[in-house]
């Protein structure tokens, strides 16, 4: 290949630039939680958790784990000074209520006009589960995807038509994967970051939907 | 005098019957309260349907009630987890039925039978699988879910402190659905860690007023 692809930590790192000092943001689990390790100390962000926390820290020590002080995925994780506890309805209405600033899910499928397919395969015999996704895919201000550009298989992720069952309709803003960013608008899709060394044709091979080169980067 | 304060965990429980619909709070193991839910295995009510938003993990608390075959229903938001084998083995063999609730309407849905309420319209699973034959509605340009309150007989949760009046206060990301769960059933049950006086409890502080609970027992 003539261009490399980032890998999950340039992922995060190209996410957590673009996220403004004092956002409140919700990251979903699976890869979008390493967006955290990337984020200024000297700076303030405002990380919720959908289980009731505002203000979470990073990872604690192992003599400092807390079974009462976990995060959505069910780690570990700590408080930081100015941090705060609520209950359910009240962290929801936090997600819905349109408090938050961002979001970033990861997804199966993102389709040309932003619905999003991150909850289900859809496959028979599948266990179910959806969580929070639904809320945060229709409540938070900006909801950017943090994923694969392709499945395991070599199919594309960013479709025409969702195949998935959907998650929320015409909701996600911007999609990050290992080979480029992507802001999804009224004028379709616009590719505002590509790696190095990758054309637009060498990106459109691989992306089910029409996709356009911002004007300005 | 009023005294919430159970004299054990085995006569709290003994309001539980074949049956009901019980809330269990809890977020994953924080917040489970998992004394209430041993005592609820020994007690042997069955046919239960459970709220919770999970359904079990391992082999112990809301997981053994599943594997003790008391539950035939399950209204929660999500069940998977990587050790739910319990769950994933009842369910499919269709021994138990799910309900799948969007977690924000499910907490929603709680409070709003808490709170009285007749229905609330939400925005959330608009357009997906979980709305169907749900009723729908534009409002203001935007559209929305109608969804109904979910009220139990019986709510188990687990608080950090309790009085006598049945005053209770959390302990960080335990809190979870316990607050709710309280106001949305006839007969709450919270276990504690420790019970107080009455007035040790910082009345700025108290998270659920004791109007919400029955019975509160020290575990």
């Amino acid at each position: 290949m003539r261009f490399t692809p980032r890998n999950q930590e340039e992922m995060a790192r190209a996410v957590a630039h673009d996220i403004p000092e004092g956002w409140y943001v919700n990251l979903g689990i699976g890869l979008p939680t390493q967006i955290a390790n990337f984020l200024p100390e000297e700076k303030d962000y405002f990380l919720h958790s959908e289980n009731g926390l505002l203000g979470m820290g990073p990872a604690p020590a192992e003599n400092e784990e807390d079974e009462d002080l976990i995060n959505a995925g069910k780690e570990y994780v700590s408080l930081l000074r100015g941090g705060s506890y609520f209950h359910h309805a009240d962290s929801f209405a936090m997600m819905r209520g349109g408090h938050i600033d961002l979001c970033v899910l990861g997804a199966y499928q993102v389709a040309a006009n932003g619905d999003l397919a991150n909850w289900s395969t859809g496959k028979k015999g599948a266990i179910p589960a959806v969580g929070g996704a639904m809320d945060l895919a229709v409540g938070a201000k900006k909801v950017y995807v943090m994923m694969t550009h392709q499945t395991k298989n070599g199919h594309p992720k960013i479709v025409k038509n969702l195949s998935f069952p959907v998650t929320g309709l015409s909701c996600i803003d911007r999609i990050y994967t290992e080979y480029a960013s992507i802001d999804v608008t009224e004028e379709g899709l616009q590719v505002i970051d590509i790696v190095e060394g990758m054309t637009l044709e060498d990106l459109q091979a691989i992306t089910d939907a029409p996709l356009i080169l911002a004007l300005s980067n | 005098m009023i005294n919430k304060i159970a004299l054990s965990i085995e006569k709290a429980i003994d309001k539980v019957s074949d049956g009901d619909t019980v809330m269990i709070g809890g977020f994953g193991n924080a917040g489970q309260p998992a004394e209430l839910i041993d005592a609820l295995i020994e007690h042997g009510a069955k046919h239960l349907t459970i709220i919770s938003n999970n359904a079990g993990n391992g082999s112990h608390g809301l997981a053994a009630l599943l594997k003790a075959g008391r539950v035939d229903k399950m209204i929660c938001s999500f069940p998977r987890q990587h050790d739910s084998y319990v769950f994933d083995e009842l369910y499919l063999a269709g021994k138990i039925e799910l309900e799948l609730v969007p977690q924000g309407n499910l907490a929603c849905r709680i409070q709003a039978a808490g709170s009285g309420l007749g229905a609330i319209f939400t925005p959330t699973c608009y357009g997906t699988l979980l709305a169907k034959d749900k009723e729908t509605r534009e409002i203001n340009g935007k559209q929305y879910v109608l969804e109904h309150p979910l009220k139990a007989d019986i709510a188990l949760i687990k608080a950090y402190k309790g009085d006598r009046w049945g005053n209770l206060v959390y302990r960080k990301t335990g809190r979870n659905f316990g607050p709710i769960m309280a106001m949305a059933a006839d007969i709450t049950i919270a276990q504690v860690q420790e019970t107080v006086l009455l007035g040790d409890l910082n009345p700025e502080h108290i998270i659920t007023p004791g109007i919400f609970v029955q019975n509160v027992v020290q575990v």
